[in-house]
């Protein structure tokens, strides 16, 4: 994934960068997979390796350009991007280790979720469970936001009908 | 400290500066987009990673395993890639338009044309 | 033409079987990985699939736009109506367990119907934004 991250940022060729993207969702994916996270995972290639390249792939159809070389060597945002790096290592240094499972991420609410489905929801897939019914707000939230989206692409996006020719439709 | 169990946060660090060197430095909007997705997948890992304990499994309850990985941060980070699909879709919609009426998508040209006096809005 | 034939007889041969994945995702959802989301946009993955090989006339025939549009709103209205069914019955706003004679069985109805709601309002979406962006294309060809 490294690789793939480091070649999107050096190509100027639009289309093989959003073919990368693709990829790279793709393996961040199966990264998922490793850490247990499968809900996740299948979204996450649904998404972004489907629908995002296809999205970028339309838009790239519209704008039709490649990318222009850059003026100046990037030295201040490298600058900025590392400092940014070095901040977060020395913020996550103090956060739990990897598979440790005094961590709080473990505590308070997860063990009640996990063992009380049965009795309450008796629904297997614990993600599932959590997300329609014990954080069923949330997940309304959500759907206005995805209704949203595609109400402001429609309102950006639709055509005018001044136009006097006929659509091809 | 050992620098061994913090690995997965060195990886996501990586991740996010890669992003956000993507997003600062380059001038393409669409790269920029492409560098904002990478930004946000790096944050899905930042909060799987910790969820996940050595010798579980998949938080779908079953009789044969004991040992799940926390199903939390999951629940979070799905509804996390939707919005992140959702405004994605909403910036690339933007972008054609800047295109339309700019007739470029370099940020540079952009800000140059913006500014010349008496452009007449070509929208 | 004679690539085109290889990719229209493929498409033929998968398209049903990613719409039989969708809906499989959706309601398996509850006992493995899946659920509202996943089934929604893969659902519109197979509609976008058949427009690239067929054409975006073709597939406005099979999926219309009044339809589409009309799916990305149902799928929210859906998801009030259960909560607001659970207002109706007693409960609070979103309650499940009022929903059925027992409890249990009415988190699992209320989770289904939730589930339905969510992944109406994805594919609908997902679609419509297809249908925008392939559409500007086209015009501005003129």
């Amino acid at each position: 994934m490294a690789i793939t991250v480091l070649v999107i940022a050096r190509s100027r060729n639009l289309f093989g960068v959003i073919v990368l993207g693709g990829i790279y969702s793709f393996l961040m994916a199966t990264v998922l997979v490793a850490m247990d996270a499968v809900d996740v995972a299948m979204t996450e290639a649904a998404v972004g390796a489907g629908i995002s390249t296809v999205l970028f792939l339309g838009a790239l159809y519209l704008c039709k350009s490649e990318e222009a070389q850059p003026v100046n060597k990037p030295w201040l945002p490298l600058l900025v991007s590392l400092a940014v790096g070095a901040a977060l290592v020395y913020g996550t240094v103090g956060l739990p280790e990897f598979s440790n499972p005094q961590a709080p991420i473990h505590t308070h609410v997860v063990p009640r979720y996990l063992n009380d489905i049965k009795t309450e929801v008796d629904v297997p897939n614990v993600v599932t469970a959590v997300l329609a019914s014990y954080r069923g707000y949330d997940t309304f939230g959500e759907t206005t936001v995805v209704f949203t989206a595609g109400a402001g692409v429609v309102a950006l996006l639709r055509r005018r009908r001044n136009k006097s020719k006929d659509r091809k439709a | 400290m050992s620098l061994g169990g913090h690995f997965t946060y060195f990886i996501t660090i990586f991740l996010m500066i890669a992003g956000l060197f993507i997003v600062i430095a380059r001038g393409n909007l669409v790269k920029k987009l492409v560098g904002l997705g990478i930004f946000q997948t790096s944050v899905y890992l930042l909060y799987i990673a910790p969820g996940k304990l050595v010798g579980g499994t998949a938080p779908i309850l079953s009789e044969a395993f004991t040992v799940y990985s926390s199903p939390l941060p999951h629940v979070l980070i799905l509804t996390a890639i939707v919005v992140g699909v959702a405004t994605l879709a909403l910036g690339l919609a933007l972008v054609v338009r800047i295109r339309e009426a700019y007739d470029s998508i370099e940020e540079d040209q952009i800000l140059e044309r913006d500014n010349q006096p008496g452009r007449e809005d070509a929208a | 033409m004679r690539h085109d034939l290889i990719l229209r007889v493929i498409a033929k041969l998968l398209i049903p079987f990613i719409l039989l994945f969708a809906l499989y995702v959706q309601f398996h959802g509850d006992f493995g990985p899946g659920g509202g989301f996943q089934a929604g946009v893969i659902l519109a993955a197979a509609v976008i699939f058949y427009a690239l090989i067929y054409g975006l006339a073709d597939a406005r025939k099979v999926v219309p736009e009044p339809l589409v549009e009309s799916m990305m709103a149902v799928g929210v209205m859906i998801y009030g109506g259960v909560g607001v069914a659970g207002l109706l019955l007693g409960g609070n706003f979103l309650d499940y367990f009022v929903l059925d004679h027992d409890s249990v069985h009415g988190q699992h109805r209320g989770i289904f119907w939730v589930e339905v709601g969510v992944a109406t309002t994805v594919s609908g979406v997902m679609l419509k934004i297809f249908y925008m962006f392939a559409d500007r294309g086209n015009a501005d060809d003129e």
